[in-house]
C-alpha cells in the first residue's frame, strides 16, 4: 500500500515526533510513504477560506497535484490539512468551472490539476484499509489506559465532502483504540471543537485557550489518563494550550497528549523514542510508567 | 455580538442586495433561514462569548452590510461545522460565515494577526514555519533539518509566491515584497 505522506505546518515545523512516529509506524502496517517534495501549507482552512477562496483552491491544488504527479493517494496526519485538502479535491473534481479558474492560474506554473488521486486521513486508512480485526493481531503491547478521545472537527464534518457514520456519535476512533487495549472514557460535549480553528486561535487566543478549557474539565472529571486525537491542530491546543492555561489561569490539568499514530505505536511495540513522545510540552511519563506496570487481573 | 448602534433599523440605511451578494460569495443558502436558532444553540464559540450565529444571519438578510464586515465577532467561529450539520434548514451556516469573511477581507477588515499568518505563507510556504528549536529537534531525532516541503525548495516557494501574486491575494493580504 503506498501513500504521499502530506506534512502540512504544525507535524514537521512544531511536533516533529508525530512526523516520526508515522515514519516508523507505517511501514509495520505495510504502508509505504512517499514524500511530497516541495509541498506548502494545506492552506489551513480557517484562514485561507476566510480571506480568499480562490487561492485557497489554488494553493491546494498545487499541492495535490504533486501527489498526482506521484500517482498516490495522500495520507494526512492533521484534520486540518484533511479537511483543506479533501474538500478542495472534492470541489476541483465536481466543480468544472472551478476547475478551469485553478488551472488557468496554474497554467504558467505548467501545472494542471487532473483529479487523480484521494485524499485520506491516517485513521480513515487504518479503520477500512487494515481494520481492526488484523490491528488487534498486530498489538505487541496492549495499552491498559483510560483514553478522552478528541476526533476533532474536521475529520468528520462537513459531511456534503465525506462519508461519515454519524457526527454527532461516531464510534470508528473508538474502536481504534478500544482494539489497542484501552477504554474509552466517555466525557461530557466529547464532539465539541478543541477552540484552536478558524483563525480563532491567532485572532483571539483567550477565547480559544477557553474552549479547550473546557474539554479539558470535562476529559479529567471523566478520569482521562491521557488524550488521544488523529489531529496535529488539537494535539497542539491540548498539549501547548495546558501550559498557557498553567500560566495564565493558573490551572494545572497535566493531562499527557498524544496524536494517534504514537499511540499506536505504543502498542505496536516502539520505544517512546522511536515515536517523538519526549518532546511533548505535557511530559508522558505517567502514561508510560503506567505501561510498565504489571496488569492485575 | 455588539448591540445594535440603532435601535430604530432605517429602510433607507439597508443594503438590499446584501444578501444575494453574500449568496455569490458562497453563502449560498442564506435566505433558507427561518431564524430557529440551531445555530447559535450548537455554538462552541457563542457559549462563552456575545457571538450569536443567528443574529449575525438575520443581520446579513437584513442588508446590514456596513455592520454586519466591520463586526470583530464574525472572526469568532472556529469553522468547527457543528450548526452547519445541525441547521434543520440546510442553510450552512458555516459557509455564510466564511463567505462574509471574505467579503469583510476585501472591505478592508482583516485582522492584524491574520495578516501576519497569511504572510507568513507567503514568506515561507508554511503558515507555522520552521524555527530554530525545531531544526535542532528535527536533527535530534534523526529527521532531515527541514522538512522535504517548500523549505527545502526555492523552486516550490516560488510557486506558491507566484500563486498568491496572481490570484492578487498578497496584495489583499498587503504583503511587503522585499
Ligand atoms: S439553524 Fe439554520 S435555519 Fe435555524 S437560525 Fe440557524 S441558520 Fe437559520
Ligand atoms: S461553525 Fe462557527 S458558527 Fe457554527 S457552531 Fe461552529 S463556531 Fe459556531
Amino acid at each position: 500500500m503506498q501513500y504521499a505522506l502530506f506534512l502540512g505546518c504544525v507535524i514537521p515545523n512544531r511536533y516533529p515526533g508525530i512526523e516520526l512516529a508515522m515514519r516508523n509506524v507505517a511501514p509495520t502496517l505495510g504502508i509505504e510513504l512517499k514524500d511530497m517534495e516541495g509541498a506548502s501549507c494545506c492552506p489551513a482552512p480557517g484562514v485561507f477560506k476566510s480571506f480568499h477562496q480562490p487561492t485557497w483552491l489554488a494553493l491546494a491544488a498545487r499541492n495535490l497535484i504533486i501527489a498526482e504527479t506521484l500517482g498516490t493517494n495522500i495520507v494526512t496526519l492533521c484534520n486540518g490539512c484533511y479537511g483543506s485538502l479533501k474538500e478542495a479535491n472534492e470541489i476541483l473534481k465536481m466543480d468544472s468551472s472551478k476547475r478551469d479558474e485553478v488551472n488557468k492560474i496554474l497554467r504558467d506554473l505548467n501545472k494542471e490539476f487532473k483529479g487523480a488521486i484521494d485524499v485520506k486521513h491516517f485513521v480513515e486508512v487504518v479503520y477500512s484499509e487494515i481494520g481492526t480485526e488484523k490491528l488487534r493481531g498486530l498489538v505487541k503491547k496492549p495499552l491498559n489506559l483510560n483514553v478522552a478521545i478528541q476526533y476533532g472537527c474536521h475529520l468528520l464534518k462537513p459531511t456534503k465532502y465525506r462519508k461519515v457514520e454519524s457526527t454527532e456519535r461516531p464510534k470508528f476512533l473508538d474502536e481504534l483504540v478500544e482494539v489497542l487495549g484501552s477504554r474509552s472514557v466517555p466525557y461530557r460535549d466529547k464532539m465539541m471543537c478543541c477552540g484552536a480553528g478558524g483563525g480563532v486561535k491567532a485572532s483571539n487566543p483567550d477565547v480559544s485557550l477557553d474552549m479547550a478549557k473546557e474539554k479539558l474539565e470535562n476529559m479529567r472529571d471523566a478520569g482521562a489518563e491521557c488524550i488521544v486525537s488523529p489531529c496535529a491542530f488539537c494535539h497542539l491546543q491540548f498539549d501547548r494550550g495546558q501550559v498557557d492555561i498553567r500560566n495564565k489561569l493558573g490551572v494545572d490539568f497535566n493531562i499527557p497528549v498524544l496524536h494517534y499514530v504514537q499511540f499506536l505505536g505504543l502498542a505496536l511495540g516502539f520505544a517512546p523514542d522511536k515515536l517523538g513522545l519526549y518532546s511533548n510540552a505535557i511530559p508522558v511519563d505517567s502514561v508510560l510508567k503506567k505501561l510498565e506496570a504489571p496488569i492485575v487481573a | 455580538m455588539a448591540e445594535p448602534k440603532n435601535n430604530v433599523i432605517r429602510l433607507d440605511e439597508l443594503d438590499m442586495g446584501f444578501a444575494e451578494a453574500v449568496a455569490k460569495a458562497g453563502g449560498e443558502k442564506i435566505n433558507l433561514c427561518i431564524q430557529c436558532g440551531t445555530c447559535t444553540a450548537s455554538c462552541p464559540s457563542g457559549r462563552r462569548t456575545a457571538f450569536r450565529t443567528r443574529q449575525l444571519i438575520r443581520r446579513a438578510l437584513l442588508g446590514l452590510r456596513e455592520e454586519v464586515l466591520s463586526d470583530k465577532d464574525l472572526w469568532l467561529c472556529t469553522t468547527c461545522y457543528a450548526c452547519l450539520e445541525r441547521c434543520p434548514r440546510g442553510v450552512d451556516p458555516t459557509d455564510v460565515i466564511l463567505a462574509l469573511r471574505t467579503m469583510a477581507a476585501k472591505a478592508g477588515h482583516m485582522l492584524d494577526r491574520h495578516k501576519m499568518v497569511s504572510g507568513f505563507v507567503i514568506k515561507y510556504g508554511h503558515a507555522v514555519p520552521i524555527n530554530e528549536e525545531n531544526r535542532k529537534l528535527r536533527v535530534s531525532l534523526g529527521l532531515s533539518e527541514v522538512p522535504p516541503t517548500t523549505h527545502k525548495s526555492k523552486k516550490a516557494l516560488n510557486e506558491v509566491q507566484e500563486i498568491t501574486k496572481k490570484t492578487g491575494f498578497a496584495k489583499l493580504v498587503c504583503f511587503e515584497w522585499k
